[in-house]
């Protein structure tokens, strides 16, 4: 096997020997990656932040552990500028497995601005079918949920007193990883008219291109990159930023192997002819 | 008989719920509100059976397959101990065991496994990103312009972020709005289908 044979065969383990050397390097030699912030990230940083004080507006924490890493530094940073600007986010996930995610997200950004639940801002836990919680949630939110997340009746709370149904918020922000951003668009945006805006992973990103650009959804932050520019808008110094040097590292070792097995094919047909 | 009633009950609640979109009124939100109770009764039915049938196939694994026993007992160790842990309603709070055994445990083990993909991507990528033919040539330099977009270039960097936000903007999103036609015309055509009784797969076989 010559040696452009060889570039066109090399083992995989030795790919994912070189990827995972990669991927530490940025913990042992700390380097800066610039940050290009998105006209569609810009939007939604934008829309909060030309809220007023005392402004609701709901946060869906609507994705699982596996997508953690992308959307939950989202959700922080979005979290942290509700409360920087004294909004009222109302919170709730439509996901079996955000109930625990957006309690902890919910705790350490509120703690961090003395936040009291109730009266700055509402977690209305886990509801399942996010169709129909969604239309629901339109007529009035104490129909899906009764209670609060901790078991107060959402009469109780001060925040909710005159919160009834989405005309009662200034906008949606979804943070998704599965379909339920496709439930957001057909019945918050297209029944109730509810301004929308989706966080979702990097691989779901394009699928949502053509709702920004017809104006169902104003804003789209998508995967660890879109997270690390609302941060880099917001000042929030949170995992996003940090995790952008590793994804560089990655991007740059795939990229050098798909060059080499380039390098190989072309070389290889050559000696062939 | 037993097949023609659940196929007038398609039939007549498919119209209704068809008319009922498009008549905005009381009774029309009524019946709407009505039929979404029923479907949340019908849907949490569907818990014990999904339970059921989890518990049954792992069970016949343990039995019968002595090689899988291990994982079939770990499988079924790990239902108990999260059924028990979750049953109070004072264990969605934070601290109790539940969410304990959920953030340590299930969150860092689902994104160990989502993690691993990166591996095989970067594997995927070396064997099949190759300029074999016109169509696969335009599908690596498309790859490679929107992976460039997190590397710094320097002086090109402005422009190769204008070309990936053309690339998402147009292309992309053309590709992508033929597909979501296509999808929702075909999903029109199986709800008509379903509605008029000609496709009975729901039904199961007899």
């Amino acid at each position: 096997m010559n040696f452009y044979e060889k570039m066109l065969n090399i083992d995989r383990r030795w790919i994912y020997l070189v990827l995972a050397i990669a991927v530490i390097l940025p913990a042992v030699v700390s380097f800066y990656v610039p940050v290009n912030v998105t006209p569609e990230v810009r939007r939604v940083y934008d829309f909060i932040e030309d809220l007023e004080p005392g402004d609701k507006i709901y946060v869906g924490i609507d994705y699982d552990p596996a997508s953690l890493a992308e959307l939950h530094p989202m959700a922080y940073a979005i979290l942290d500028q509700c409360f920087r600007k004294n909004l009222r986010p109302v919170v709730a996930t439509l996901s079996q497995f955000g109930a625990g995610m957006a309690e902890q997200a919910l705790a350490d950004v509120a703690s961090k601005y003395n936040k009291a639940s109730g009266i700055d801002y509402c977690y209305l836990g886990y509801k399942p079918y996010p169709a129909i919680t969604i239309m629901l949630m339109g007529v009035d939110f104490r129909v899906p949920f009764p209670q609060d997340y901790y078991g107060t009746p959402l009469d109780s709370l001060p925040l909710m007193r005159y919160v009834h149904n989405f005309s009662d918020l200034s906008g949606v922000i979804d943070l998704t990883s599965g379909n339920t951003a496709d439930f957001w668009i057909i019945y918050g945006y297209g029944r109730y008219f509810m301004p929308l805006a989706l966080g979702v992973t990097g691989v779901m990103a394009a699928d949502y291109y053509p709702y920004l650009q017809s104006g169902q959804i104003f804003g789209l932050i998508s995967g660890i990159k879109g997270a690390a520019e609302y941060e880099a808008l917001t000042g929030y110094k949170g995992e996003g930023l940090k995790s952008i040097p590793y994804q560089t590292a990655s991007h740059v070792i795939i990229l050098a192997f798909i060059i080499i097995s380039n390098i190989g094919y072309f070389a290889s047909r050559r000696r062939e002819k | 008989m037993r097949r023609q009633i659940p196929l007038y009950i398609v039939l007549v609640s498919g119209i209704v719920f068809v008319i009922q979109f498009f008549i905005p009124s009381h009774e029309s939100e009524f019946i709407f509100e009505y039929g979404q109770d029923w479907v949340m009764v019908i849907g949490i039915l569907a818990l014990p059976l999904g339970i059921w049938s989890y518990l049954r196939k792992t069970c016949l694994t343990a039995v019968k397959k002595p090689k899988e026993r291990f994982f079939a007992g770990v499988s079924l160790f790990g239902f108990a101990i999260m059924m028990l842990t979750g049953l109070r309603r004072e264990s969605l709070m934070a601290g109790s065991l539940y969410m304990d055994l959920f953030n340590y445990i299930l969150v860092p083990i689902q994104a160990t496994i989502f993690s691993l993909l990166a591996f095989y991507i970067a594997s995927a990528a070396y064997r099949a990103f190759r300029a074999r033919s016109v169509i696969a040539t335009l599908l690596l330099g498309t790859a490679f312009i929107v992976m460039l977009r997190l590397i710094p270039l320097g002086p090109i960097s402005d422009a190769n972020q204008a070309l990936v936000a053309w690339i998402l903007s147009v292309p992309n999103m053309a590709a992508k709005r033929g597909l979501l036609i296509g999808i929702g015309l075909g999903a029109i055509a199986t709800c008509i289908k379903i509605i008029l009784g000609i496709e009975r797969t729901y039904m199961g076989r007899d």
